[in-house]
């Protein structure tokens, strides 16, 4: 009788003292498009979620779920993390856009962010990087570098961000080369390394001997590794692994400061909705560093241009600019609007194919 | 548009290399289907294989040791899953749906100190004199051992199923497994054996993607190249040639596409996108409207007692 009563007592105790944890705890969910070993996109998001625990110690608790599909899948994944009491959602690829739009409705006390969309709540904040800054300086380190004059660009899907991306690279590359032409394939997935490779592969065998990649594997460098005598870049990871090979410099994604500031405010009771959009000023785009596979008055002349963005003397889509059509997009001078960047669905001129819808 | 980019005997041979892996895992799983087993772990069993070929690699030095050991590493990973249906008669979708996602999990564990290493080159069969022919040559006679080897295997597959006695026993053993029994035929032993063949082709599929095709180890890297190899067995109708040619097919309008693309050919990309996957089914369910059928006890579960 008394043994019982007294494991009882316990059971209360460990089950009072477990609530009292969970109070204390602020939880923390990520949603990951790809594994988080990937080695691009997602191994940084997960480095910031990592760097999240480093800042919060014990007062957080972070749960993620990786390659989760973007679509319905999605939103089985987030309800069950809102569900197991998350307090704030990562939700870090554009295809969960809807998704998160979805749950964030079902959940109100929950709040989401979301990663490169454009629709928020008043529960759900966007944020994203100005990768296109990054573009802009691979752009004109391959305009100098390419000796066949074409450029092998894999892009994932034809949306804004990526299109950006392409646009960006292929005004900087034609402004130190004029007779640079740039080959478009799209692998339509964010993260198949055989068909990255693939990709990487045909456009080397077409002719190209720069590689630019918008996918999270590297496995176009490996590609281009194999290939030999080709450059690449890495993308949103250092990919520093390449450095003795293919991979001059690279696009890294930095999420840690951002991910910590949001915590905090969550903690602290002063979350709001609201929308990021931040570049290599403030640091959420960082510039790898440029081997020196690269001349000298090249990396000069990229670094050069790195501080003038980050200062912001300098905007990568400044005018005059024309559409693919020729149509006058922007007038000598102009700087283009963030609205007209978010929706960015055209190419500008001079680059070959169309935009598939 | 630039037709003049695209060679047509690089082409050819991209296509060969595209194609070995589901070739490997598709010709493995048909020998396991026809023993009247589905196995639907052919992803986990790849992904095994990539990252043990791929550490053996690394740690060795020697692309054959590792390739020895991904047949090794998909092959123990089958027996697991032998082991679940064939002695414990569990049933098989769910241990192979099960065996995929222990494989994905058992081989990121695995790989976490091999991500961004580079294995050594595996060496071309550079056959000297025919190798530079002209066309053919590049085509046909400059690929590694293991795209000549998986050409090599689906005709053995065939000869062995059609002319041998194993491949009539095998063949029984898939159709009607209480009369392979009541002849005296053992059953689960026969299963069990398809069974490790299986694993141990996709497992070789698999470290054709991590040692060859990428090369290098990424978590999730077989993306999907099971789940093709497993429908390329039914589309087929279960016939080692058909296989060979799905494989094909899937692997060249993969590749063409691609190159379609770069060359800026005029068709919308989400119609070449899609377009491996409709032409692969198609030309395969077009070749299936004769009477060719599944193994007639294929799924089911056997005991001697029954």
């Amino acid at each position: 009788m008394k043994f019982t009563k007294l494991l009882a007592t316990a059971a209360v105790a460990l089950g009072m003292a477990t609530t009292a944890m969970a109070q204390d705890k602020t939880k923390v969910g990520f949603v990951y498009v790809g594994p988080v070993g990937d080695g691009g996109w997602t191994y940084e998001h997960d480095q910031a979620r990592k760097a999240v625990v480093e800042e919060f110690g014990d007062k957080v608790e972070t749960v993620y779920v990786e390659s989760v599909p973007e679509g319905a899948d999605a939103e089985r994944v987030m309800s069950q993390m809102a569900l197991q009491g998350a307090d704030l959602i990562f939700t870090t690829s554009f295809g969960y856009m809807d998704p998160t739009i979805n749950v964030a409705k079902k959940f109100p006390d929950v709040k989401f962010e979301h990663a490169t969309g454009y629709k928020r709540a008043d529960n759900v904040s966007t944020y994203s990087a100005r990768f296109y800054e990054g573009r802009a300086i691979q752009g004109t380190i391959a305009g100098h570098m390419t000796d066949s004059n074409i450029v092998g660009y894999i892009g994932s899907f034809p949306i804004p961000e990526v299109i950006r991306g392409i646009n960006s690279a292929f005004i900087h590359a034609r402004k130190v080369n004029p007779d640079v032409e740039f080959k478009i394939v799209w692998a339509y997935t964010w993260f198949d390394p055989a068909k990255e490779a693939d990709a990487a592969k045909v456009l080397i065998e077409q002719g190209a001997d720069v590689i630019m990649q918008h996918t999270d594997s590297t496995a176009p460098l490996a590609a281009a590794e194999a290939a030999g005598d080709i450059i690449g870049f890495g993308q949103a990871s250092d990919m520093a692994e390449f450095k003795d090979g293919p991979r001059v410099s690279s696009i890294i994604d930095d999420w840690a400061p951002y991910y910590i500031d949001r915590v905090k405010a969550v903690m602290d009771g002063t979350w709001e909705s609201k929308d990021t959009w931040d570049g290599i000023g403030p640091g959420m785009v960082g510039i790898g560093e440029i081997t020196d596979r690269v001349p000298a008055d090249v990396k000069a002349e990229a670094l050069a241009l790195k501080e003038k963005i980050a200062s912001g003397e300098y905007h990568p889509f400044t005018g005059p600019i024309n559409k693919q059509d020729g149509s006058v997009w922007l007038e000598e001078g102009d700087v283009a609007d963030d609205g007209t960047l978010l929706g960015m669905d055209f190419y500008v001129e001079g680059i070959e194919g169309k935009i598939p819808e | 548009m630039d037709f003049s980019a695209i060679n047509p005997a690089l082409l050819l041979a991209s296509l060969l290399v595209a194609a070995t892996p589901i070739l490997i895992a598709g010709i493995g799983e048909l020998v396991v289907e026809r023993a009247g087993v589905l196995n639907l772990g052919v992803e986990g069993m790849m992904i095994t294989g990539a990252v043990t070929g791929f550490i053996v690699t690394i740690e060795t030095g020697s692309p054959f040791l590792g390739f020895l050991a991904a047949c090794a590493g998909g092959a123990a990973l089958s027996f697991l899953f032998a082991v679940l249906t064939q002695l414990a008669l569990a049933n098989q979708v769910a241990s192979g749906l099960a065996l995929t996602l222990f494989g994905l999990g058992l081989s990121s564990l695995m790989g976490q100190g091999y991500v961004g290493l580079k294995p050594p080159a595996s060496p071309k069969l550079d056959l000297p004199l025919i190798s530079d022919i002209p066309f053919f040559g590049t085509v046909l006679f400059s690929h590694d051992a293991v795209v000549y080897f998986g050409f090599a295997l689906v005709a053995c597959v065939w000869a062995t199923l059609k002319f041998t006695r194993v491949g009539l026993v095998l063949r029984a053993v898939g159709e009607n497994h209480d009369a392979a029994h009541a002849l005296g035929y053992k059953v689960v032993r026969m299963r069990i054996l398809a069974i490790l063949f299986g694993g141990a082709c996709a497992g070789l599929g698999g470290a054709y993607i991590s040692l060859i095709r990428v090369p290098q180890w990424t978590e999730g890297m077989t993306a999907g190249a099971g789940w093709i190899a497993l429908a390329l067995v039914v589309f087929a109708s279960w016939k080692p040639w058909r296989v060979l040619l799905g494989a094909w097919l899937f692997g060249g309008v993969t590749v063409l596409q691609l190159n379609l693309q770069a060359a800026g050919f005029a068709i919308p990309v989400e119609y070449l996108s899609m377009s491996p996957y409709i032409i692969t089914i198609v030309v395969l369910v077009i070749m299936s409207a004769d009477k060719s059928r599944a193994p007639a006890s294929l799924g089911r579960p056997f005991h001697a007692s029954s």
